[in-house]
């Protein structure tokens, strides 16, 4: 694979070619008041002065609903329709983060492990991740305490840094996906080099040891420090599911008198019925408790798995909250706890 | 890559079902598509997902033995959407049937060894599968004690399996109800199950010993198996959180590192207590 | 040692209150905090940047079990507390502490009595901003609004913030979260999140004290609370209710009198 150094005219001339040629592109539009990812249609404009969109990409492998077949009633009998994954179209993320391209390892490991999920699979074929590079971070970034770094290669498929100096940018292509959309859309792109890419990118201070987090962890089930910590959570969703990481789904029926379709949603371990029984017994009965297994499902149960945290440091959560339930304060405290 | 769509459910044909108690029902299921019936082989202990097409899924275990092949049972309590939904279907329905998904009870390494099953309330079906299992190969085994215990007589669940199992020689079958839920004709013990299990005091030399219940049921019962001689890893019990996929994809068993519906239903007293107390 | 932190821990002292519900400054802005003994006062502030409605908690049984709650109270919260208070769910013996009028001292208002007579004394006023948001919105056709609702709802993600950021949105088994019948389609799309909006708004029509807490925990930035407020002012043309007033007898659309003209009631 190879590096190479493109002008900002060549930068912007490469999505403009790839939207002049019909490519389903999703990237960063300012939006209400925030800045999400969408898919490019005519008039939009991609977003340029932003530290981090409000939700991650995820959505393109894992859309918030997901029809898993569906099926029709004739008297007794029942005819279920498969929908196959023929149904995909290809799908540019532009401008992913590094932590957003990073979590996507994740996802997929959740959806491939033990059972392969066809559907998921075929989403993910389709993606192509062309990420961006981090000049800039807010208070709420935390990668390079868990592992990332503003630069990070790992889960995209291209990666852009644009230069500071205003000198173009600098593309890593990264995979063999990467080298198809670049071999289209940057031939005759000159060769990267001596390229410092590290004094490019923005300065993302480590603010504690997930290994000591994870350490900390082990034995804190009983801390009294989820009640302290969860005590102002309002019980929403919204840190879960800006999160680039997190897939727990529920499956619902979509009803319709003899059709009906079954769903594959999102759902967030923050919510009180997340697991609670018909009975009305909930293991997870308290805020406290459902706070502590997003702190312990992300810190310790998937490092043991995995070998790396839950989370790439996004800080998402901390800026979608309400109530300021501010992660990585949260993560510092745990990594200081006596 | 499987272009398997593992979510998609088998589709069964209701056969047969039977009314054990007020808002329980037993379905014995047999595959629309023989081949996928022939195909289809499961371990006691394991469980799955029963669509009512229209409502969603329900998760319950396989309650018929797999020795028993060319049908499944399960045997539920209406209470929910999905179970509501379920009740309401009729012989000759289509329902669907996702599964066997998680681990089962290692049948094999109980051979040569005393079997006590204590179950309470609806959880007999979930046990069922497994007394059937050894009962099926009964010779494998020593001494077999089933104690079952239910609020009143009427909530007892699976009364004709009670009775073949009383009449068998080589089972001692105790069956209790909580006091106030006898009736005048009942022969039964009276008493909770943890008391009667108390009472009964089967040996622990040499026995395994299976106990399904609710919760407080199952609270009550370790200390007085353990005050028994029973160790922690010969005592073995299923878990029952609430669960979506029965694939460790959606989440919602996660209970410590553990995914109820992969590493699980199945766990030993021993590796309950590596667990947190989320169930 | 400031005013307010003076002031929580006399409350706290004095057994007025054994945990006041409050804010503390954190990331350059304010969130609630909750303080049980006088170590925890000093960070307590109380100003124009305290914008979470903090009345919030007041309907949790896990914030305030077993305890005496004072609260440090923006009008807004004030606002609910006499809301809730009608509705029966403050519970006794909350204290509210407000800025007085000059904003230059603090006053404890004991009693629900008091709490209505400062929000009746401060009627509610829409600020310029919402006011000109809702003409436009006003101004559109009924096909035009039905499609800026239609491109807002489209990027909900149903996280369920606005429910619970809003302090009104107590109940313990939302109508969301019924599956016998399953009334909203629980998953995110334009229809299914404007059900839900829709749902939540009549659940607040009459009710809302135009907090603005559900646009503010919006994570998606969809200006949700321009739905309550234009309920709220065909309630106060309907009913000559104006949202966050005191109400002498109960909810308007919940609350039948013998005069009325519906008789479907009786």
């Amino acid at each position: 694979m190879e590096n190479l150094h493109i002008t900002n005219g060549q930068l912007a001339q490469w999505l403009d070619d790839m939207r002049r040629d019909g490519l389903r592109i999703f990237a960063p539009v300012a939006q209400g008041g925030k800045t999400d990812f969408k898919f490019l249609a005519e008039g939009d404009t991609v977003a340029e002065d932003y530290v981090q969109t409000a939700q991650s990409a995820k959505r393109i492998v894992l859309p918030m609903a997901e029809v898993l077949f569906s099926y029709r009633k004739h008297g007794k009998d029942i005819e279920v329709a498969n929908p196959g994954t023929d149904r995909f179209n290809d799908t540019i993320i532009w401008k992913a983060r590094p932590c957003d391209a990073r979590a996507m390892r994740q996802v997929a490991e959740v959806f491939t492990r033990d059972y392969d999920d066809a559907i998921f699979e075929a989403r993910r074929s389709h993606t192509t991740i062309v990420a961006f590079s981090c000049n800039t971070c807010d208070d709420c970034c935390f990668c390079t305490s868990v592992g990332g770094s503003p630069g990070g290669t790992e889960g995209s498929d291209i990666l852009v840094t644009t230069l500071t100096d205003g000198g173009g940018a600098l593309v890593e292509v990264l995979t063999p996906k990467g080298e198809g959309l670049a071999a289209k859309y940057l031939a005759g792109a000159a060769r990267a080099d001596g390229i410092d890419k590290q004094a490019h990118l923005a300065d993302v201070r480590v603010l504690f040891s997930a290994d000591e987090v994870r350490a900390k962890l082990d034995g804190a089930f009983d801390s009294p420090v989820w009640q302290e910590q969860s005590e102002r959570c309002l019980g929403c969703g919204a840190c879960a599911f800006v999160c680039p990481v997190c897939t727990c789904f529920d499956i619902q029926e979509d009803a319709h008198g003899a059709r009906g379709r079954r769903i594959r949603c999102w759902d967030s371990c923050g919510f009180s019925m997340f697991t609670q029984h018909t009975s009305g017994h909930n293991p997870r009965p308290t805020q406290a408790a459902r706070w502590r297994q997003r702190i312990l499902h992300k810190f310790s149960y998937i490092p043991e798995k995995l070998g790396e945290a839950g989370c790439t440091g996004c800080g998402r959560c901390s800026r979608a909250c309400p109530v300021d339930m501010n992660i990585s304060e949260h993560l510092k405290a745990i990594a200081g706890h006596e | 890559m499987s272009n398997k769509n593992i979510y998609l459910p088998y589709l069964m044909r209701i056969e047969k079902i039977t009314d054990e108690a007020p808002g329980v029902k037993t379905f014995r299921l047999a595959f629309e598509d023989k081949a996928e019936g022939e195909a289809f082989n499961f371990r006691a202990g394991q469980f799955a997902e029963y669509s009512a097409f229209g409502e969603g899924e329900c998760t319950f275990c396989i309650a018929s033995p797999p020795t028993r092949r060319g049908y499944v049972e399960c045997t539920f309590r209406r209470a929910g959407r999905v179970t509501t939904g379920l009740a309401k279907l009729e012989e000759g329905d289509t329902m669907g049937f996702r599964g066997p998904f998680g681990n089962s009870f290692p049948i094999e390494q109980w051979q040569g060894k005393n079997l006590l099953f204590v179950a309470g309330g609806i959880a007999l079906p979930p046990m069922r599968c497994v007394i059937e299992n050894a009962l099926d190969m009964r010779e494998k085994f020593k001494d077999i004690t089933i104690i079952y215990g239910a609020k009143s007589v009427g909530d007892l669940v699976y009364k004709e399996k009670l009775k073949e199992w009383e009449a068998r020689p080589d089972v001692n079958m105790v069956t209790t109800v909580d006091p106030g839920g006898e009736t005048p004709d009942w022969k039964g013990k009276v008493g909770f199950t943890p008391t009667v299990l108390e009472q009964v005091a089967p040996s622990s030399d040499n026995t395994v010993a299976v106990v399904c219940g609710p919760p407080v049921m199952i609270k009550f019962s370790f200390p007085v198996l353990e005050k028994l001689g029973f160790k922690d890893t010969d005592i073995y019990t299923t878990l029952e959180n609430r669960m979506k996929c029965g694939l460790g994809k959606c989440g919602r068993c996660n209970v410590g590192k553990m995914y109820v519906c992969k590493d699980g239903p199945v766990f030993t007293k021993a590796q309950l207590n590596g667990l947190p107390p989320e169930y | 040692m400031n005013n307010l932190t003076e002031l929580a821990n006399k409350l706290l002292g004095d057994g007025t209150a054994t945990k006041v519900i409050g804010y503390e400054e954190a990331h350059g802005k304010t969130r609630p905090c909750f303080c049980t003994e006088a170590a925890d006062t000093g960070r307590l502030v109380l100003d124009e940047r305290c914008t979470n409605n903090i009345a919030v908690y007041l309907t949790k049984p896990e914030i305030v079990g077993g305890h005496k709650v004072a609260v440090t109270a923006t009008l807004p919260v004030l606002r609910t507390m006499v809301q809730l208070a009608m509705e029966n769910q403050l519970p006794d013996g909350t204290t509210a502490i407000v800025s007085t009028e000059s904003g230059e001292g603090l006053a404890v208002l004991p009693t629900v009595g008091d709490m209505e007579r400062v929000v009746a004394g401060t009627p509610l006023d829409i600020s310029g901003k919402e006011r000109e948001l809702r003409e436009r919105l006003k101004a559109m056709s009924r096909e035009e609004r039905w499609q800026f609702w239609l491109g807002e709802m489209s990027r909900c993600i149903k996280c369920y913030a606005c429910r619970a950021a809003c302090p009104l949105c107590y109940c313990t088994r939302c109508i969301v979260d019924n599956n016998c019948p399953q009334w909203i389609q629980p998953w995110a799309s334009p229809l299914a999140s404007m059900e839900w909006q829709i749902s939540r708004v009549m659940h607040m029509a009459g009710r809302c004290v135009a907090c603005g807490a559900c646009k503010q925990a919006c994570p998606m930035g969809i200006p949700i609370h321009l739905l309550t407020l234009s309920l709220a002012e065909d309630i106060q043309n309907e009913f000559g209710v104006a949202p966050g007033s005191v109400m002498d007898h109960g909810n308007v659309l919940s609350t039948f009198k013998p005069g009325d003209k519906e008789d479907f009631i009786r």
